[in-house]
């Protein structure tokens, strides 16, 4: 046993010659986090949907922009995501996230992310530039394969056109202090839906968030949420409610867009081991203003005026993972909209009121809702399979419910780095 | 927005000047650390992210992380990417230049001394492999020793001014440390050649220190929980084999590991595989209560029926 002892003071000293000798650098080690430098992965997310209402999707008081349409009817591929991320150096790191989905023969392809952030600013700050999600609310930043639910909650669809990214900066500062306050302000080119048309000589939008966060006992943490956009020059293209045929119509919004959000996440494992058991609770609210002037025109049909339009939106979702790799969730979104036009030209419409339907901003009284469940099964981090069943009421007026099934899987492969609370 | 953003900006320049201390801070991925920590800096303010009910395998990156490691000096985890679902995004959201990669204050531990089980190609169809090798280093005393140096060497370059106090703690430790190895392995000489399985591959460290050989883990392949068929091969395998007993940690399914001891006649044992307040907040009081557990079973398998 002696012996023991003398190993060990010999080893010691070994060791440290050899860090001596090394120098630091060598000595440091560094995580590997990853075999392959930049880091790569796929992400593949196919399914299955099957839609009560076959008429095409609309919400009604919400013009939708962007890519707010439900999946399509029957199996398809949904989305390819290509992700590529490392350290550029000792002071930036990149990540680029690649979309690419079908649409009939074509491939479209998309930089959903692009961009750098530094890791060596002092004083908590960080800098990030390129395209980029916003911290606009909460589930805006994380990519749609990381989402609890198949789809998006109706908020981020008839709001933000599903999810907010541009091209621009941004700025964080994390507090020096033992509760999690983070500050940040975000200015691009307000070329994404809410904003539009990329006012300002392509400066057109700004983002200010603040988070504060903390723990709650040994397995609880939580995270409160508020974020505002501003776009002062927006020019916006929108779908309208279409009468059957396919929506050709030019329909446009002209003016300036606020958006306030407020998001409160809760998050519980019993004493923390969350490989168990955990459950996650998530609800936001928003709240958008459009002021300025619409146009629309299809056809011999047109007519143009001013526009106030206010409308908010909040969800509610519980996911629970009850045995491991097992989760089931529920979801409530509600969406209401107060919104006004003037009508100062028109033309082959027989009223104000018939212009207001077709430009898609008449709610026609419906308070858009639905409820959601979710049951999904994951066989690792890498796999899962998730079967969601909804009932929809967000039709225009008479138009009836829609009830959805929707069959989802996404497989990640390769290095899947990690995703954010 | 603009008076909540007035306000919350009050609220921190109020805070700012209170939470600013001179204090060392350290954030320990592990409870292990930041024993270790409190061995050779015990002025230092130290953080432990986790607990030994929880997988460090699988961590929420949660607010309360990102706020802690924003203010540390040193970060100090197993590391061969035992964290790597976890720490990487704490590290990009916190701001912080003096834990990053490249500096002084992040160390690795594992990654310092020589690991077990590291893998020239992985794939992910063996389940959640390290390739860089084992990282729960901590569970040998000897390479505990050797990261012990490592971050005294570490604290030297960090906090200059206790210089002396951190090498004095060191030698201290290191003194402690060998006198209690011997001990320990003095109790733990019956343990030698013994066949143990395991729910993880959390223990192979403990096991080639003491001498004990693992026959197989419960799980099929790492991460991956067995199915009732894959128990019932892994009962016909160790059937009749002379065997220890089954060791798990606490945030692992007990129900597998302790089925599985039943059908075979032997102890199931939950064995922290960090320290805690429960088991012993320090490293010393933590490897008693390791051996303890171990050798209880071997005498009670000793003793005549």
């Amino acid at each position: 046993m002696k012996n023991q002892f003398g190993w060990s003071a010999v080893m010691a000293a070994t060791s440290l010659l050899l860090v001596s000798q090394q120098g630091s650098a060598q000595a440091r080690g560094s995580i590997t986090q990853n075999s392959f430098n930049p880091a790569v992965s796929v992400i593949f997310d196919a399914g299955f949907a099957s839609y009560s209402n076959k008429k095409a999707y609309e919400i009604a008081g919400f013009p939708l922009a962007g890519e707010a349409g439900v999946a399509e009817q029957g199996f398809a591929l949904n989305e390819v995501e290509l992700i590529a991320s490392a350290d550029i150096d000792d002071k930036f790191y990149g990540e680029l996230t690649v979309g690419m989905h079908q649409d009939g023969d074509e491939t479209e392809t998309e930089i959903e992310e692009a961009y750098f952030q530094t890791t060596a600013l002092p004083h908590g700050l960080t800098l990030k530039g390129g395209k980029f999600f916003s911290e606009l609310g909460y589930l805006n930043v994380h990519h749609k394969h990381a989402w609890d639910f198949a789809d998006a909650p109706l908020l981020y669809r008839a709001l933000l056109g599903r999810q907010y990214g541009d091209a621009g900066l941004q700025a964080r500062w994390v507090a020096p202090t033992a509760l999690f306050i983070e500050l940040g302000a975000e200015w691009t080119r307000g070329d994404a839906f809410p904003a539009g048309g990329s006012g300002k000589d392509g400066r057109g939008a700004g983002v200010l968030f603040a988070h504060l966060g903390g723990d709650v006992g040994q397995g609880g943490s939580w995270q409160l949420g508020f974020s505002h956009l501003q776009a002062d020059e927006v020019t916006a293209e929108l779908g309208g409610h279409s009468h059957g045929a396919a929506n050709t119509a030019d329909n446009e919004f002209v003016g300036e867009t606020r958006l306030s959000a407020v998001d409160l996440i809760y998050k519980w494992a019993p004493k923390g081991n969350s490989k168990a058991r955990h459950l996650k609770l998530q609800a936001e609210y928003f709240r958008r203003e459009m002021d300025g002037r619409f146009s629309y025109v299809e056809g011999a049909n047109s007519g143009d005026g001013s526009l106030l339009a206010k409308q908010d939106g909040w969800y509610l979702q519980a996911v629970y993972q009850f045995v491991p790799r097992w989760r089931v969730g529920l979801r409530y979104d509600h969406l209401g909209s107060e919104n006004r036009q003037v009508v100062s030209n028109r033309a082959g419409f027989a009223d104000d009121d018939e212009l207001f339907e077709a430009t898609g901003w008449a709610d026609e009284g419906v308070e858009p809702e639905r409820s959601t469940v979710m049951l999904d099964y994951s066989n690792s981090e890498f796999s899962r399979l998730r079967l969601q069943y909804s009932t929809e009421d967000s039709r225009h007026a008479g138009e009836g419910r829609d009830n959805q099934v929707l069959l989802q899987y996404v497989y990640s492969l390769g290095a899947h780095g990690a995703h954010r609370f | 927005m603009l008076r909540l953003a007035k306000l919350t900006m009050t609220t921190l320049l109020l805070l700012v000047p209170f939470s600013a201390s001179a204090a060392l801070k350290v954030f320990a991925c592990e409870p292990e650390w930041a024993a270790l920590a409190q061995e050779l800096a015990p002025q230092a303010s130290i953080y432990s992210a986790t607990t030994s009910h929880q997988d460090p395998h699988y961590i929420e990156p949660r607010p309360s992380l990102v706020a802690q490691l924003r203010s540390a000096d040193l970060l100090i985890c197993s590391g061969s990417e035992l964290e790597i679902g976890w720490l990487p995004v704490l590290m990009r959201q916190a701001g912080n230049p003096r834990i990053q990669a490249d500096q002084a204050g992040y160390l690795m531990a594992s990654e310092h001394v020589l690991r077990l089980e590291q893998h020239d190609k992985v794939d992910r169809s063996m389940g959640d492999v390290h390739a860089a090798g084992n990282p729960h280093v901590h569970l040998d005393p000897h390479r505990l020793l050797q990261v012990a140096e490592v971050l005294r060497d570490r604290l030297l370059v960090i906090d200059q001014a206790n210089a002396e106090a951190y090498r004095l703690n060191y030698l201290d430790f290191a003194g402690r440390w060998a006198i209690a190895i011997e001990g320990w392995q003095q109790r733990a000489a019956s343990l030698k050649g013994a066949n143990y399985v395991s729910y993880h591959k959390n223990f192979s460290y403990l096991a080639e220190w003491l001498g004990m050989a693992r026959l197989a883990t419960v799980e099929p392949k790492p991460g991956i929980p067995p199915s009732a068929k894959q128990l019932q091969q892994l009962y016909q395998q160790l059937a009749g084999k002379p065997l220890l007993a089954v060791l798990h940690t606490p945030p692992q399914s007990a129900k597998h590991s302790e089925r599985l001891a039943d059908r075979l006649g032997v102890s199931a044992v939950n064995l922290p595989l960090s320290p805690d307040d429960e088991n012993g907040a320090d490293l010393f009081a933590f490897f008693e209560l390791m051996l303890t557990a171990l050798t209880d079973v071997k005498r009670a398998q000793m003793e005549p029926q």
